[in-house]
């Protein structure tokens, strides 16, 4: 089984409420299989939220993708009790989403 | 005119390191410096400080880091800085003694950016984003209402000869924005002249995440020298477009890859980036390494000059306690979750207190992220229960009941930690921009 973490690397952020995850492909010809593997429902699943809390932003030409998940910090920096207010080591989780391991050529 | 304005990050957030600034004002060769000490809530803290007998409204680790800059400050370099928070005004003359103290900066003038304060000008009946309340409902437990201002009253400031800025709740971009623009004679009315200083400002305003800080991971983000990270620059051209890089000698890494990261940072839409002075498109900016740790950024691009500015409502919020408890070794899980139970039970059974207000953790398990199940067992836990409320009562139980279970609790438990802290919350409004009267204060 391969990761998101093989091809792509990640950066959360916060606001409110909502945390904001950037991921991006290392080798732009990922960009497809990255963007498969972010489809909101399986984001959702990942995250333990209603895929209706999820968005995904494709940048094409910047080559990256914006995972919105609303209602996944406890009420925010400012209010949640969590170990991590900002949600900062989401990060590390969503490059834990699988990844179908590509066909290798012989 | 030169042909390009530099402008440095001297800090990311109000706790940052020292070295960095200085390394940037004694080596960076630069026309200014900028330090973002303001995190959202922060100004709710301050307005809270403030209130309270002999509190300042104003970041007082600042004064420290003013004067470890000022031996070795060219006086070319302007300063601007949001640490004002509550009382910019107050930041302002405290440090007129620190300038007199240096020859070299004796002649400096510092001006006061006043007005972000709409405590008074909010309407009653502003919704607050996300929740369907308005401001009125949350009745006595607001303790401020600051609006995110623009870069004008600062550029004003500059014009006017001052050479050090200190505001409040101005957005993090302007204040990096507010020196190029006036450098360049860029209107701040016009959101196609502002957009590329924003764009500026927006990558720089959380210093050293844009110069290999909060990227390191692996064998594919190697970033050398963390531990000497160098903060960085930009030097800005009067067409806007702007090459990012840091003092030769200092750690870090500026690559199209730490640039890309820190560009859509906490952004929920790349196509409507909302700053007071202009909302970015930012889905089409172009990243380009020019050299080593040098990156060219262009082509940001304006949607709009909004009509509304965003504004922090600071909101007493109570106590927030934490307690917890370690175990090791076999069945150190269980042994963690035991605890936890014994203290919801008794939450409800001894104290007849709602076990629904604690959240339980299992630390070194899931407590990042607790809707998800690990495969493997740990070899250490931590037990943590934390709870916000009003009812100092409460905290002093919680911090009981898991201090008791070293004695009375499951085997080996150690390292018990209690914690308690008064919070300010912060909900979001938009405010008119008419309603809004930013101005500036020379202080000398």
């Amino acid at each position: 089984m391969s990761h998101l973490y093989d091809i792509a690397h990640a950066r959360a952020g916060d606001k409110g409420d909502t945390s904001i995850i950037v991921v991006a492909p290392y080798d732009i010809a990922d960009f497809d299989r990255v963007g498969d593997a972010l489809g909101s429902e399986a984001v959702a699943a990942h995250l333990g939220v209603p895929v209706a809390n999820v968005t995904v932003r494709p940048s094409p030409t910047l080559g990256a993708f914006t995972v919105v998940i609303r209602e996944r910090l406890d009420g925010g920096v400012t209010r949640s009790r969590s170990v991590d207010p900002h949600g900062k080591s989401l990060s590390g989780h969503i490059l834990e989403i699988a990844t179908p391991t590509p066909q290798t050529e012989s | 005119m030169t042909s390009t304005y530099r402008i440095g990050a001297g800090t990311g957030f109000a706790g940052d390191r020292f070295e960095p600034a200085r390394i940037l004002a004694e080596h960076g060769d630069l026309d200014a410096l900028v330090f973002e000490c303001l995190a959202e809530r922060t100004i709710g803290l301050a307005h809270q400080r403030m209130s309270v007998a002999d509190g300042t409204g104003y970041d007082r680790l600042f004064l420290e880091r003013f004067e470890s800059i000022l031996p070795v400050l060219s006086p070319r370099t302007a300063v601007l800085t949001n640490a004002g928070a509550a009382d910019p005004r107050g930041l302002a003359h405290a440090l007129l003694p620190l300038l007199e103290q240096h020859p070299n900066a004796r002649s400096r003038r510092v001006a006061a950016v006043l007005g972000d304060d709409v405590m008074a000008a909010l309407p009653p009946d502003s919704p607050i984003i996300g929740t369907g309340q308005t401001i009125t409902e949350l009745g006595d437990r607001v303790v401020s209402a600051n609006a995110y201002i623009g870069a004008e009253a600062a550029m004003t400031a500059l014009e006017a000869g001052a050479d050090v800025v200190v505001t409040g709740r101005m957005g993090d971009a302007a204040l990096f924005a507010a020196p190029a623009a006036v450098h360049f004679g860029w209107s701040p009315d016009d959101p196609q002249k502002m957009a590329a200083p924003t764009l500026v400002g927006h990558l720089l305003e959380c210093a050293g995440q844009l110069s290999g800080g909060y990227y390191a991971d692996g064998d594919r983000k190697i970033v050398p020298g963390l531990a000497t990270l160098g903060f960085p620059f930009a030097d800005i051209s009067s067409s806007g477009d702007a090459e990012f890089g840091k003092v030769e000698g200092t750690g870090g890494l500026l690559s199209r890859a730490t640039i890309l990261e820190q560009l859509l940072y906490e952004i929920d839409d790349p196509a409507l980036y909302q700053t007071p002075d202009v909302t970015l498109d930012l889905r089409s900016v172009r990243i380009d390494e020019t050299g080593a740790d040098r990156v060219r950024v262009s082509e940001g691009r304006a949607a709009h000059r909004p009509d509304r500015l965003k504004v922090s409502v600071g909101v007493r919020d109570g106590y927030l306690a934490i307690a917890g408890i370690a175990y090791a070794g076999i069945g150190a899980l269980a042994r963690g979750q035991l605890a936890l139970d014994i203290v919801r039970e008794r939450w409800a059974e001894v104290h007849h207190r709602d076990p629904a207000e604690l959240r339980f953790d299992l630390q070194g398990h899931n407590s990042l992220r607790p809707w998800y199940q690990p495969s493997v067992e740990p070899s250490e836990v931590r037990a943590r229960v934390s709870l916000r409320t009003f009812d100092a009562a409460a905290v002093t139980i919680l911090h009981r009941e898991v201090e008791a279970l070293y004695t009375n609790g499951p085997a080996g438990g150690g390292g018990v930690e209690t914690s308690v802290k008064q919070t300010t919350g912060i909900v979001s409004t938009l405010i008119d921009r008419d309603l809004v009267h930013p101005t500036m204060e020379m202080i000398s």
